[in-house]
Parts: C-alpha cells; sequence; structure tokens
C-alpha cells in the first residue's frame, strides 16, 4: 500500500512498472514502510474517531515533544538489544540524573555559578558525564565481570532510583535555572519560524548530498544503483517529507496569552521544539554510529555471532560496555529534557521510561535473538507509541485501558513481525 | 623388526631443520588444561613454508584445542610458540592475525545478520580519511576475491545466513585469502560440504601451498589428510604420538596410531593386523 502511495506524476509516463518492481528499484526497508503504513493509519483513525483533533498542527507539535525523549533512548536501546543484551536501569539512570542536575543547579554548585548564563552548560556536562560514568560502571561489571545484563540493570534500575529519592530527601526540586528550561521545549525553548525553515533547508541539503554521493561512491566502483527516477523519487519524497514537517510546526502559534506576556505579535509561528531538534541530532549521530562506523559493525557482528565476533578480532567486551555507556549518556540527554519540561527535579520522573523505550525499539523491528535493528524504526516506535496514547488521551480513554491497548499493540506488533520474518525465510 | 616398520620408525623423526631452514611455525611442549583434564599435553609441532601438515586424531583427542592456542583462540598455558624463528606471544585473535596466521574453522564462525563483505572484512573493516567504513571499497575488493575462489558467487548484498553452504564456506576462505595468510589454520574444512566443493577446497590447498602458505589441516578424513598432506601429526588423549612423513606410512599405519595411540615403531604387526580385521 505504501509503495504504490509515493509514485509521482513523472513516473507514470515512464514504461508500466509493478508496484513490486518499483518497490525494489528504491531499496527501501519493507519493516521501515511498513511501520509508517501503521503510523498513518493510527492517525487517520484517531483524527476521525475524535472528530478531527488529532491532525492539528497544535497535536502533532506535542506529539513530537512527547516522542523525543523516549526516541533518544530507543536509538541507545537498539545497540544494547542488538548485541543480545537488555537495559532495565534506563529509567532510573533518567530519574537520578535529571535529579542530580536540578540539585546542582538550585543548591549544589557554589552561588556564583548559579543564575549565569553558563550555568545550564556547567549543569548539562555533569549530568552527561555521571551517565556515562554509570554506563561504564554498569557496561564494565556486564562485560568485563560476565553478570548478565538483566541482573546488573535490574539491580541499577533500584539503586539508581534509591539514589535519586536519597539526594533530594524525596523532595521536589524547582524551580530550575531559565536557561536549562529552555532544554525542554514549550513556545520559549523553540527554534521560532526563521530557524525552523533554516533547520528543513539543511536537512534537504544533506539528503540530496548523500544520496548523490553514495551514487556517485557505487558508480566509481561499477556497483549496480539505483535507477535515475527511483534516485529522484526517493529524493522528492524525502524533501517533501522534511519539509512538510517545518511547515506543521510552523503552523503551530504562540497561545495568545503567552505572546502577549514575550510581546509577541499574534500568530508567532513556534517552529520546532529544542527537544525534538536534540532527538533528530541524536538520531543522526546514532545512525552513523551504527550504519557508518566500526563501532556498529561490530555490535552487529556480537548480535549474529558472538563467538564469530571473538574470532573475528573484536575487542568484543569493550564494544559492549560501550553500548551501556551510550545508553545511560542518552537517558542523561532525555533527564535533561524531561526535567526542563517539567521545570523540576522528580523522583518519579522516570518511572517505567525503561519498558516504553524497549517497547519503542521493540516495535521498531529490533529482534531480541540479536543482530536485527536500526535506529530509525526504534524513532518511529517510539512515534507509534506516543501516538497511540496521546490519542488515547484525546478521546477521554482511562489510563488503565490505555495500558491495556499499548501492552496489546506491543505483542500484536511483534508477532506479526516474527511471523513476517518466518515467512521470508 | 620387519623393513616396513623399520623406515616408519625412522619416519618419527621430523626432517632435520637445516634441510628446510627455519619453520614458519614451531610449537614446543604447549599444554592446555580444561579443569583438571589436560587437554593438550607437552605437544610440539612445526611447520615449514609450503607444507601441509596434516594433524588427526580420534574425538578428544586435542587437535582443534592445540590449534585454537595457534589461532589465539585459547591462549596456551604453558609452551612456546616461534614464528620465523623468533619466540612469540599470542594471547587473542588479533595477535594471531598480526603475525599472518589465518583460521578457518569448523563452524566457519560467520556473523550470520551481515554480508559477505561485512563477514570479509570483519575486524578489519576499510575506512575513509573520516574514519567511516568505507563500504564501497570492501565489496570491491571482495568481488575481486570472491571472482577468483568462486566466480558463480553472487550475493554479495544479503546477510550470510541465506548462503549454502558452499558458498558459506567460500566467504570464510576468501576471508583467509585476501589478508595474505602466511600461515592457514583449515578446521575441517571440507566437513560441511558437497564433492563438487570438497574438491575446489583441495585446489585451493594446493594453489595456497604452491604460494609458499604453511597450512595446519585438521581432518577426520584420512583420506583427505593423505591426499593433501605431506607430513603427518598424530595426535591421541592429549599427547602427541608422533609426526610422520606421508611417503613412509600407509594409512593403515596412521590409522593405528589414531587408535592406539602409539608409534608404528611400537605396534606389532598383530595388532595392525587384528585393527584392520
Amino acid at each position: 500500500m505504501a509503495e504504490a502511495s509515493v509514485v509521482p506524476e513523472s513516473v507514470a509516463n515512464e514504461p508500466r512498472r509493478s508496484a513490486r518492481s518499483l518497490y525494489s528499484a528504491l531499496e527501501v526497508d519493507a519493516r521501515l514502510l511498513g511501520l509508517i503504513g501503521a503510523l498513518i493509519i493510527i492517525w487517520i483513525g484517531f483524527n476521525i474517531m475524535s472528530g478531527g483533533l488529532f491532525l492539528t498542527p497544535r497535536n502533532l507539535w506535542n506529539l513530537s515533544v512527547q516522542s523525543a525523549s523516549v526516541g533518544i533512548m530507543a536509538t541507545g536501546m537498539v545497540l544494547i538489544i542488538v548485541s543480545r543484551n537488555i537495559d532495565l536501569s534506563v529509567g532510573s539512570v533518567l530519574t537520578f540524573t535529571g535529579m542530580t542536575m536540578a540539585m546542582l543547579q538550585t543548591q549544589w554548585l557554589p552561588s556564583g555559578l548559579l543564575g549565569q548564563p553558563y550555568t545550564w552548560i556547567i549543569v548539562l556536562a555533569i549530568g552527561l558525564a555521571l551517565g556515562a560514568a554509570i554506563g561504564t560502571l554498569q557496561g564494565f561489571i556486564i562485560a568485563y565481570l560476565g553478570v548478565p545484563s538483566f541482573i546488573v540493570t535490574l539491580g541499577g534500575l533500584l539503586i539508581w532510583a534509591g539514589l535519586a529519592f536519597e539526594e533530594a530527601s524525596g523532595q521536589t526540586i524547582s524551580p530550575l535555572d531559565a536557561n536549562f528550561q529552555l532544554l525542554g521545549g514549550g513556545p520559549t525553548g523553540s527554534l521560532g519560524e526563521t530557524l525552523s525553515w533554516a533547520v528543513g533547508i539543511l536537512a534537504c541539503i544533506g539528503i540530496v548530498y548523500s544520496l548523490i554521493a553514495s551514487r556517485r561512491r557505487r558508480r566509481k566502483y561499477g556497483f549496480p544503483v539505483r535507477p535515475q527516477w527511483a534516485e529522484a523519487t526517493l529524493m522528492v519524497v524525502s524533501i517533501a517529507a522534511v519539509l512538510g514537517a517545518i511547515w506543521i510546526a510552523n503552523s503551530y502559534y504562540w497561545p495568545a496569552a503567552l505572546a502577549e506576556q514575550f510581546g509577541k505579535g499574534p500568530n508567532t509561528p513556534v517552529g520546532i521544539a529544542n527537544p525534538v531538534l536534540i532527538a533528530i541530532g541524536v538520531a543522526i549521530v546514532m545512525t552513523i554510529l551504527a550504519t557508518r562506523r566500526r563501532f556498529g559493525r561490530y555490535v552487529f557482528a556480537i548480535g549474529g555471532n558472538p563467538e564469530a565476533a571473538e574470532l573475528g578480532g573484536i575487542a568484543t567486551r569493550r564494544t559492549i560496555m560501550l553500548t551501556f555507556v551510550i545508553m545511560s549518556t542518552l537517558a542523561a540527554v532525555s533527564a535533561a529534557i524531561l526535567s526542563a519540561r517539567l521545570n523540576a527535579g522528580v523522583t518519579g520522573l522516570g518511572a517505567q521510561a525503561e519498558l516504553y523505550v524497549i517497547a519503542a525499539a521493540v516495535i521498531g523491528g529490533t529482534s531480541f535473538a540479536g543482530g536485527i535493528g536500526t535506529i530509525p524504526g526504534a524513532i518511529l516506535g517510539a512515534v507509534v507509541m506516543q501516538s497511540l496514547q496521546s490519542g488515547m488521551v484525546l478521546l477521554r480513554v482511562d489510563s488503565p485501558i490505555q495500558d491495556i491497548v499499548v501492552g496489546i499493540v506491543l505483542v500484536a506488533a511483534v508477532g506479526t513481525d516474527a511471523a513476517l520474518r518466518r515467512r521470508a525465510r | 623388526m620387519s623393513e616396513v616398520l623399520k623406515d616408519a620408525a625412522d619416519a618419527t623423526r621430523p626432517p632435520a631443520p637445516s634441510a628446510k631452514g627455519v619453520p614458519l611455525v614451531e610449537m614446543r611442549n604447549i599444554k592446555i588444561a580444561f579443569g583438571g583434564v589436560h587437554a593438550v599435553d607437552n605437544v610440539s609441532v612445526d611447520l615449514y613454508p609450503g607444507e601441509v601438515i596434516g594433524l588427526v586424531g580420534g574425538n578428544g583427542a586435542g587437535k582443534s584445542t592445540l590449534i585454537r592456542a595457534l589461532s589465539g583462540a585459547r591462549p596456551a598455558d604453558s609452551g612456546e610458540i616461534l614464528i620465523n624463528g623468533e619466540p612469540v606471544s599470542i594471547g587473542n585473535p588479533r595477535d594471531a592475525k598480526q603475525y599472518g596466521i589465518e583460521t578457518i574453522y569448523q563452524q566457519l564462525a560467520l556473523a550470520d545478520n551481515v554480508d559477505a563483505t561485512a563477514n570479509m572484512f570483519l575486524g578489519r573493516e576499510l575506512t575513509t580519511r573520516f574514519g567511516s567504513l568505507d563500504d564501497s571499497a570492501m565489496e570491491a575488493a571482495t568481488r575481486k576475491v570472491m571472482g577468483r575462489l568462486n566466480p558463480r558467487f553472487k550475493n554479495f548484498k544479503v546477510p550470510v545466513k541465506s548462503l549454502s553452504g558452499g558458498q558459506r564456506q567460500s566467504v570464510a576462505i576468501a576471508r583467509a585469502v585476501h589478508f595474505n595468510a602466511k600461515i592457514l589454520i583449515m578446521d575441517e574444512p571440507t566437513a560441511a560440504l558437497g564433492p563438487a566443493e570438497t574438491a575446489q577446497v583441495r585446489d585451493l590447498v594446493s594453489q595456497l601451498k604452491a604460494e609458499g602458505i604453511g597450512i595446519f589441516l585438521i581432518s577426520h578424513d584420512i583420506h583427505d589428510v593423505f591426499d593433501l598432506s605431506d607430513r603427518i601429526s598424530v595426535m591421541h588423549q592429549g599427547k602427541l604420538v608422533g609426526t610422520v612423513d606421508k611417503d613412509k606410512v600407509t594409512k593403515d599405519e596412521v590409522l593405528a596410531m589414531i587408535i592406539i595411540g602409539r608409534p608404528p615403531s611400537e605396534v606389532s604387526k598383530t595388532e595392525i593386523a587384528e585393527l584392520i580385521g
């Protein structure tokens, strides 16, 4: 279905092709297309059921902000699961690093460093370093001491949540630094119209450049390349998607009261929220890491056959440890976003986040058998989960029922995926 | 002592080093234990350039364990390894590869979920000057090597899981060949292969031998070993029974060494007769 819908007008003039040959010429990931199809169905379904409330710039903008924190962590969880491990501690690491950053900017830093324009940078740097240190510790125990990741991170789940409670004596720590709050999004923590378009245009240039560069490389070695029309289709669809997203973000305006307070005129576009920008940055970096660097190649090889990876001369233990360092650092990134958004350090900030993060990665096609998973898939998985939740909130579905639906969707998604994989074999 | 057995007794002494120069590999007094079990007990073998050593023995004789010490998969507990006469320390597979030791494992040791190119360069990827993987250059090199080894191989973009046993074998061999192995270890290279593919592996062994590569060939198949090897080292319950020149022994005598665990000089004619039945 999704394959047919992307045929542009120009293709109609070419010799007739079946949907199958078009699809194979595009060389796009079938699983990713399926996920996009599912997302479109979910969005349209909720829009109809809510009487047109779902597909509004306001709701989609909120959806993008809400998906950001789980999406960021899901990219790290992909690498963990691909290498046949699990990290159950991400929610507690999030809570602990979030609370620590809150304490730093309210009480712990020397007063000379508080309330400065650079305070947020110091706080964020310490928060990320703390995340990396936690990941190093857990990763070391898992990779070098051989304790199963399930056990180590189950312990971590209890330990880091307990430490978060202890360091703040169970209190909510608020308010946070004014600049730090901008990490959380909201109209003030967004790019605004011009910058959003600038980001969009940069992204388009990046897409065009990478498609052309990859084609050149393959040409140079005389490998088969996509037909030109397929390349053009891919380019046009990607650019349209990017510019469409920017247009939607810019169609969401500052709420009237807030706009007045900040001296903005009516109908001032909000643009892309900072958390979304961070999530996009993380997704790009993680995709490069996973597919274009040795580290990512090793993570996948370890997941495919740990013994072969070891015999191939890969430093498997260091690679595994690094996946946990990345995971906990990303949890700290999400902690900054979520606490900034709440304007507080809270003891329950990351409660159950591990479940949503794992679910997002798995819905996005990451296999527990190891060796299979993609970063864009995990991000889409996070958006699917968040869409379900925010759609049900719009429909005023009770929270226990929401949990039931999300649970069913998780199992159904993985079940379908497994069935399709068996058939493909 | 009969004439035949006397010859065989001479054959248990390896040729004098001076005849062939410095050995490519010398493993001296290697000991490897698992718990209290001596999997390899004081074994010494050597290998010269352009030579094929057949390493034979029953199940649990310790031949794979001995060879894993050379490939770095499980370092020896004690003993010495010399490459070109220089003592070396091989603590992991990376060390072994640095000395030009390549291994084709019985279970092939491929990462099933990635393609032939990724497997061939596993652990030794080519990168661009920015440090990212140079997939095109690696694919080009893989196509070139495969064109030589298995011209019918076309599936460069699919996970090796979906390849046939012979194709997977080609990938494993291509990996060893491409990186200019000086010392090649083949652990049951034909175990999973059909007749045509087995013939292909035999051709390859002869070709590599002619290029001056030293090969350790581990096999259950005594015919394979007799066809391909120059010398045969027999192991029995972790100990080296002896190393014999292929031309100076019969298959029956080697079989007797494998089963009884004593060199031909110490095996009576009646024992061999009983064995053969």
